[in-house]
């Protein structure tokens, strides 16, 4: 792999954590509102993914998709714009956290509905298949969206058809508090999808590594004709499911055998299922990030000043955005109404 | 340049049109191909044009009608067949979380060049699961717009305008509507997408009604005329939006409303259309407004039961000859 790519995709996981550890702050200022589900722990997995994908190839993704946007190269101030409802935002302000969409990045949405996405993703790649494109589409969805009807109904038109998609399960373990053995009869995410006559694997989502290769394979794949492909990623979202989430539910063993993976862990621990702080999240051992960090290091492909260097320019990304979109200004109802009325423009109704 | 055809074959030669015209264009559902359709709409259309752009699907309602809502994310144009309304229960996530929503949500950055076509309404004890009136839950919903053409030209026309739309669009076929005739001028020019016609003239009252029972309303007013009441006949043509202005003009001229429809009385499409002329109009009319719709009920297989639950045209002039009664003088106290 190249130097630059595995430095881009460090730069992401680390420009991912900043900004959402930072959303997490301004939520709690009440400058984002709503509902907001952070991605913290699962960087691996947008990283991974995002990054073996073409500019031509497009992402649809669920209502955990500020760090999706972020990778695909959305700017930083149209993605926290968004989240304080701002008319710079992404979606105008229209959106929120869970409707992100850039349409020139070919980012096709955040999606609220558990598994709203694969009959989307498939619709994108018939039309993709009809018109004889070298394109593909890349869907995400978690661990709880398998137990969807259209889940399993667009895998199956999508093996039918040999549709150009890849699915990309981000396996946290968890439907909101219901852990998967709890929801699932088959808690093997990839085995289910045999039934569909789709491969299927299943890897380390805490590995950057090995999700971008994984997914560079699927891509080939699919791109010599292979029909439809699937990854379960296994990872874990530190945080709750939404910041109005305490995450009470999941037992203080599971958190700490994650510890080997990240440190955040115990400080959730340490707090006895309280979020951490700013300051403790700030003293971050070696987490999935880390690793990968100090893996780039130990192959010299960087050097440990570059790393920090990373981080103090994501850090001013991050600031940088968050002064934007307090500065932006507020959508007014009249934009809401073009928004609503935009493709009408020229049609004469009555 | 026209000439006689059938509803069904009018939506045929709307589709063969639009899909010679634009490679875009794609039909897709359940038994669309080679099975032709379940009212023949899209006869013929598999062997020229494909299985690409004529899908036979899985019974996935949802999953196929979120399918075209993607498609329509990138540029084509799908035209959803969803068997009978009743089905598209289990759509109304892709129609009303999907279609209806992603163009506003996303800041305006998307069209949505989707046309469902639903064959509904009441037809031949099909009983409760196959005939019911699903009408008033989609003009609920922001973002939505809905045909409902009553004529093989209307079909003929909004089915076309629907395709070529950028909005996505829901059209009601009636499924006792598909085999009635009429003529159909093929090259004429449309009239708007959503704008109401005034089927016949009248002086008395203005009888307002869409789909079939604008067809029922009528033959409803050739029997009022022999007891010299003159009925105006409005078809709306569509639910969402609706042409205010078309009603309202007519409401100054007879003073005297009565909205027919098949859907049910609650909270039917009737309530709002009565609700927005009388805020507008209440100064024009000379009599409460008046609807005459189905009953709130499911529907019974029972033919007679059946035809009890939704107004018929004997219905209809009981109505209207009501409304026109003049009103008893008061006695001074």
């Amino acid at each position: 792999m190249e130097r630059e790519t595995m430095q881009h995709m460090l730069r992401g996981m680390l420009l991912s954590r900043a900004f959402e550890e930072r959303a997490a702050e301004e939520y709690s200022k009440g400058n984002i509102v709503g509902f907001l589900h952070l991605y913290p722990g699962e960087e691996a997995v947008a990283a991974g993914v995002i990054n073996a994908t073409g500019p031509s190839d497009y992402i649809v993704s669920n209502y955990r998709e500020h760090a999706h946007a972020l990778v695909r190269g959305t700017p930083a101030r149209a993605v926290m714009a968004e989240l304080f409802g701002r008319s710079t935002g992404m979606s105008g302000g229209m959106g929120g956290s869970m409707h992100m969409f850039d349409r020139e990045r070919r980012f096709m949405g955040g999606y609220a509905i558990v598994g709203q996405t694969c009959p989307i993703a498939i619709g994108i790649a018939y039309a993709i298949a009809m018109r004889g494109l070298p394109e593909l589409v890349v869907s995400f969805l978690g661990d709880g969206a398998v137990n969807q009807g259209t889940f399993h109904e667009s895998l199956n038109m999508a093996s039918l058809w040999r549709l150009p998609v890849l699915f990309v399960c981000e396996n946290n373990h968890y439907a909101i508090g219901t852990e998967i053995h709890r929801h699932s009869a088959v808690p093997e995410v990839f085995k289910r999808i045999a039934a569909y006559n789709i491969p299927a694997e299943k890897i380390d989502g805490m590995d950057v590594l090995k999700v971008y290769n994984a997914t560079r394979q699927a891509l080939d794949r699919i791109r010599r004709g292979g029909g439809p492909q699937f990854i379960e990623c296994e990872t874990y979202r530190y945080r709750g499911h939404s910041m109005a989430d305490p995450g009470t539910y999941r037992p203080a063993v599971e958190l700490k055998a994650y510890q080997n993976w990240d440190p955040i862990a115990a400080a959730i621990r340490e707090v006895e299922f309280q979020y951490p702080t700013p300051n403790e999240l700030a003293e971050i051992g070696p987490d999935n990030i880390k690793l990968f960090a100090d893996h780039l290091i130990d192959g010299e492909h960087l050097a440990e000043a570059e790393v920090e260097e990373l981080k103090q320019d994501v850090q001013k990304i991050v600031d940088d955005a968050v002064a934007f979109a307090l500065q932006s200004a507020q959508p007014s109802m009249d934009a809401a109404w073009g928004h609503l009325n935009v493709n009408r423009h020229h049609e004469v109704l009555m | 340049m026209s000439q006689e055809l059938l509803y069904w074959q009018a939506l045929n030669r709307a589709m063969d049109h639009e899909m010679a015209a634009d490679e875009s264009v794609f039909t897709l559902g359940e038994d669309v191909g080679l099975y032709g359709g379940s009212y023949r709409v899209t006869e013929g259309l598999f062997a020229k044009y494909g299985e690409w752009r004529v899908r036979d699907t899985p019974i996935s309602e949802n999953s196929f009608t979120g399918l075209g809502v993607g498609a329509a994310l990138v540029g084509m144009r799908p035209v959803v067949e969803i068997m009978t309304i009743n089905f598209m229960l289990l759509a109304l996530d892709s129609i009303i979380n999907g279609a209806a929503k992603i163009p506003f949500m996303s800041g305006g950055q998307f069209k949505m060049p989707l046309v469902v076509r639903v064959p509904g309404g009441i037809a031949r004890q099909l009983a409760a699961q196959h005939a019911q009136r699903l009408e008033h839950t989609l003009m609920n919903v922001p973002g939505l717009r809905i045909a409902v053409p009553a004529t093989p030209q209307d079909a003929y026309w909004q089915l076309r305008q629907a395709i070529a739309s950028d909005d996505p669009i829901i059209v009601l076929e009636h499924e006792l509507l598909y085999f009635t005739k009429g003529q159909v001028d093929l090259v004429a020019e449309a009239p708007p997408m959503h704008r109401a016609a005034v089927r016949r003239e009248g002086r008395d009252l203005t009888i307002v009604s869409y789909s079939r029972h604008a067809v029922l309303a009528q033959e409803a007013a050739n029997e009022l005329a022999k007891e010299n009441i003159e009925a105006e006949i409005i078809d709306l043509r569509s639910l969402k939006p609706i042409d205010w202005d078309t009603c309202a003009k007519s409401l100054e001229k007879t003073h005297r409303l009565l909205v027919v429809e098949e859907d049910c009385r609650f909270a039917g499409a009737g309530a709002e259309i009565v609700a927005t002329l009388t805020e507008r109009c209440f100064y024009s009319l000379d009599a409460p407004a008046q609807r005459l719709a189905g009953l709130d009920i499911p529907t019974p297989y029972n033919g007679a039961l059946e035809a009890a639950t939704i107004p018929q045209i004997p219905d209809i002039v009981a109505a209207a000859r009501e409304l026109c009664r003049p009103a008893p003088e008061t006695k001074a106290v």
